[in-house]
């Protein structure tokens, strides 16, 4: 809304005296991949234990049915098979899994295996243990159950309807949550500005489908009574509660590991469903227990995006100023809650997009139905609210008459008013956003493709041109949860590191994140690096995360792109107190002035004599070993922890706050051709620009860029679920999930622009998620292609038989 | 139903090393590497033969390992990432894998440098389009395959110079 107050500022600004910017910026080649080239990940199906034992789930085909019976007793009898059970043996073994929502949602039972009823296709009803997979999934399959098929709610606007049928009896209707805000004087807007332009969008349902399905291995150790879980969860420590309520055990028995996780891309928030299951069988045999999903029961049963149906209208001025929007959505987020909706609300604050809008009105609606639960897949909440706003941009220029890049280029945050608050008290920290539309659009040729374009529909081709601004809304204040949940003791944003130069000299980092590729173990040794000014060969990274061993607060993992505002940052503070702790011992040993102690390439030196020196390596024997030759009364050893905590806020009375730390910026032009006979669009051109702060590491910064993009692309143009009216799941493997191969991803062209965030130490933004930019672009693009027959697109999927159904005049 | 299938013994070389295992006739090849052999490089990711994380080089021809029967593999001659590596030094394809960051969390990764081996063995200089098609089979979520492409190139390069041993 405008330039946000001194005081808000410098309450956020960082300090960063400690960079030395030796080591940041450079493309190193990543530490992890030498592993992973070598076929040496550690992935936890790579996890083999003595007399492990194997978990199969028999899932069901129904997406909704009541249980009438079961009869395990085939199954039960198998040679190899260990143990069988159904939601009656898990209710007697553990409460249901706690609910974030608000009353009345919050009586829904929502246990790993279902009890009485099943409310999606291919939630587990049956767990099965054996000595081997390939038995405990015959053993599944010999398990009978009696459904009686129900309705299937598979309508979320209809769910809502009085006389639905319910998806959870207990909770009374299929409302998970209502929430309805006004920022700024939304009905003064709209009645004094000069148009209303109104339209109703949908954004579809897909996952991000890793090639690596959830896993986990449960082992528990009687001796120690100590359960270790190998997971690839995202986040474990976000789940530990549920974890530790499931086995009754506390915090310090439970020792939780990730290592090399195979992608991810939200999906793996919600698996631990399996890691409850796992453990609990793993404590009942006092076996290992292995799980792996198959590909079919990761695309049916795992986790999609919430889908949503928006109805937007924007209150404009002649001259394009956008003054104002109202949004009205409505959010499909399948069967249980078990990471929704906090989508709906998360990110709602960039619903009035990169734009200097003054007023918003939020009337958010997010509801259960008889689909997958869904989570945060890539782009989580940003990529729809930026869908709606990106889109009404586009309508907008359009009525108008006006070029899509031109009205983005009026109404775009302007330099001068960075850090700038949004009506809902979103703090953009930093960028200069028209300068990097200007330079996306001259690297795309934009001006050339018009002309070019012009030419081609004389000829009859169908070329459009999509331009679209965006953000990875990055390090969330999962104060957030509060939009939708007042009551929930669930805030901030922190994460810790632990930095530790050993007695050989060498550094060890820990890590409080569960990266999935995005190279936290090559930035975190960048940054340290940078700090110390020691060679980023000699920094150790572990790998992955360990509760026994790795520093963290509740909000661990590696979600809403926020390594960089958030772990980087913790990581530069343990490093800069290291350092301090380093100059302190060198200036003792060296008889210097501790001002005058200089720290360079693994050594320190005294500035008034540089002969006056000493290696790391003996400061750290002396710290370690040597002991009495460190100053007096200084605490032995070179451990360094720290957590990092922006100065985050919980939403005021008027659910007004600041719901990230880092807003990255970028701007995709796309150029497609859509071919009349076949109705498939094919990309021509595809330029990219970001701007996500300092970069640390460029090979990890592009290769998230190309990724994100990927996913979009194949969003946008082939990866949709689509469910039937009883509940069936029509596309659950990668035969009929149409996952892009190397032919359907065009090459791509990333230019930067690198403004730092104030609000980091290391001015390194969140990125990678592309806050759903691509999907944006692509479908504007094709939108614009088929312009000259008038069509508008509603959905953010456009396959061929609906751009064909527009070629052939059908659509309206 | 398989209970009380007779166990089929079967003899491999892996990475030019003999192995042998006792599975059932219906064990999948990429079971018996991983399971059996203990070789995880190769991994799984799909159960239809469509992501191609478990491609390997069998008797000299790429194949996605899940869709070959351990038995079918009795006295075969495999090759999988873990081989590419020769003496301590890795071979081209990695070196470009790494240096082009041509992966992110690499699970797709043996997958993607078996085929390109297979490929760059049949066509040394292989045009983008070549490239694109020899990987098509292998799914990578992560990198759009913008590194995957340049890294073959690079790699294709690096071997057909004079200099490339």
């Amino acid at each position: 809304m405008s330039k946000a107050s001194p005081e808000l500022i410098s309450l956020y600004t960082q300090d960063s005296a400690a960079l030395t910017l030796k080591w940041l910026g450079k493309p190193l080649k990543p530490k992890e991949d030498h592993r992973l080239v070598r076929g040496r990940g550690a992935f936890v199906d790579d996890v083999q234990l003595p007399r492990m034992a194997y978990a199969a789930f028999l899932r069901s085909p129904y997406g909704h049915a009541r249980i009438k019976g079961m009869d395990i007793s085939r199954a039960k009898s198998m040679p190899g098979v260990l143990l069988v059970w159904t939601g009656d043996d898990i209710k007697k073994r553990m409460r249901p899994l706690p609910q974030a929502t608000p009353p009345p949602a919050r009586n829904a039972i929502d246990y790993p295996l279902a009890v009485d009823k099943v409310r999606f296709q291919g939630e587990p009803v049956a767990m099965v243990v054996a000595e081997s997979r390939y038995l405990a999934e015959d053993a599944a399959n010999q398990i009978d159950v009696d459904y009686e098929p129900l309705p299937a709610v598979m309508d979320a606007e209809k769910a809502l309807e009085p006389g639905s049928p319910l998806v959870h009896e207990e909770v009374g209707s299929n409302m998970i949550a209502h929430v309805h805000y006004k920022w700024g004087d939304v009905d003064y807007y709209f009645q004094h500005a000069d148009m209303v332009v109104d339209a109703k969008f949908h954004y579809h349902r897909f996952t991000g489908a890793p090639i690596e399905p959830n896993a986990v291995v449960a082992d528990y150790d009687e001796r120690l009574d100590v359960m270790t879980v190998y997971c690839n969860n995202q986040a474990p420590m976000e789940w530990l509660p549920q974890l530790s309520a499931g086995l009754n055990m506390p915090y310090p028995k439970l020792r939780v590991v990730t290592r090399d996780i195979g992608g991810a891309f939200g999906t793996k928030l919600i698996n631990y469903v399996y890691m409850v299951l796992a453990s609990l069988a793993s404590k009942e045999l006092r076996r290992p227990v292995k799980y792996v999903e198959t590909r079919t029961e990761n695309l049916q049963a795992a986790a999609h995006n919430a889908e949503r149906t928006c109805y937007v209208s924007a209150a404009v001025q002649r001259d394009g100023t956008v003054l104002a929007i109202r949004m009205k959505c409505i959010d499909d987020d399948g069967a249980y809650s078990r990471h929704e909706p906090a989508g709906m609300t998360v990110w709602a604050q960039v619903s009035t997009g990169l734009y200097r809008i003054k007023a918003l009105e939020n009337d958010f609606y997010a509801v259960f139905t008889n689909k997958c639960p869904s989570t945060s897949i890539r782009g989580f909440s940003r990529a729809p609210h930026l869908f709606m706003i990106e889109r009404i941009m586009d309508r907008i220029a359009r009525k108008l008459g006006v070029d899509p890049a031109e009205i983005r280029m009026r109404n775009l945050v302007r330099p001068e008013d960075m850090p700038y608050m949004t009506p809902s008290g979103g703090l953009y920290d930093s960028g200069n956003w028209p300068d990097g539309l200007k330079k996306a659009l001259e690297a795309a040729d934009y001006q050339g493709w018009r002309r070019k374009q012009e030419e081609l529909r004389r000829q009859g081709r169908y070329v459009g041109i999509g331009v679209v601004v965006g953000s990875d809304s990055a390090g969330p204040n999962m104060a957030q949860v509060k939009m939708y949940n007042p009551g929930l003791p669930y805030t901030s944003g922190t994460e810790g590191a632990l930095v530790q130069m050993t007695p050989d000299g060498k550094v060890r980092v820990t890590l409080g994140t569960s990266p999935q590729g995005m190279g936290h173990e090559t930035t975190a040794a960048q940054v340290v690096a940078d700090v110390l000014d020691v060679d980023y060969d000699d920094i150790y990274v572990q790998t992955g995360f360990d509760s026994f061993t790795s520093i963290y607060t509740m909000h661990s993992g590696t979600y809403g792109s926020r390594f960089a505002p958030l772990g980087l940052s913790a990581v530069y503070l343990a490093a800069a107190r290291l350092k301090a702790k380093l100059a302190k011992i060198a200036a003792y040993m060296l008889r210097c002035n501790e001002l005058d102690v200089v720290l360079d390439g693994g050594k320190a030196f005294c500035r008034t004599d540089p002969q006056r020196a000493v290696d790391f390596k003996r400061i750290a024997r002396v710290a370690y070993g040597n002991v009495n030759e460190m100053p007096p009364g200084m605490e032995p050893g070179l451990y360094s922890i720290a957590i990092f905590r922006p100065p985050f806020q919980n939403p005021d009375e008027n659910r007004r706050a600041n719901l990230a730390l880092t807003y990255s910026y970028n701007v995709h032009v796309v150029v497609v051709e859509v071919d009349p006979e076949t109705g498939m669009p094919r990309i021509l051109n595809y330029v990219a620009l970001e701007d996500s702060g300092r970069i640390v590491n460029p090979l990890v910064v592009d290769g998230q860029v190309h990724g994100a993009i990927a996913h979009g692309i194949a969003e946008a143009l082939y990866e949709k679920y689509n469910y039937d009216e009883n509940g069936n799941l029509l596309n659950s493997n990668f035969v009929d999930y149409l996952v892009p191969t190397a032919l359907e991803i065009p090459p791509l062209s990333v230019v930067h622009t690198e403004t730092p965030s104030p609000f980091t130490p290391t001015g390194a933004k969140g990125m990678g998620e592309g806050g759903g930019t691509a999907v944006q672009a692509v479908i504007s693009a094709i939108e614009d292609a088929l312009s000259p027959l008038g069509a508008e697109l509603v959905d953010s999927h456009a396959d061929p038989e609906t751009i064909l159904r527009i070629l052939k005049g059908s659509s309206r | 139903m398989s209970e009380g299938q007779e166990l089929v013994h079967v003899r491999v070389r892996v990475n030019g090393q003999p192995y042998e295992a006792d599975v059932e006739p219906r064990t999948l090849l990429i079971d018996m590497l991983r399971d059996n052999l203990g070789i995880t490089g190769p991994h799984i990711g799909c159960d239809t033969g469509h992501c191609g994380a478990c491609t390997v080089i069998l008797n000299g021809r790429s194949v996605k390992s899940c869709m070959v029967l351990a038995v079918q593999a009795d006295g075969s001659e495999i090759l999988t990432v873990e081989g590419l590596e020769k003496d301590g030094q890795l071979h081209p394809l990695q070196e470009a894998f790494w240096e082009n960051h041509a992966l992110q969390c690499g699970y797709c990764t043996p997958g993607q440098l078996m085929s390109a081996y297979f490929l760059l063995g049949r066509n040394p200089n292989p045009s983008e389009d070549e490239i694109r098609k020899a990987i098509e089979g292998n799914l990578c979520r992560c990198t759009g395959y913008v590194n995957i492409v340049k890294a073959i190139k690079a790699a294709a390069l690096k071997m057909s110079s004079p200099r490339a041993g």
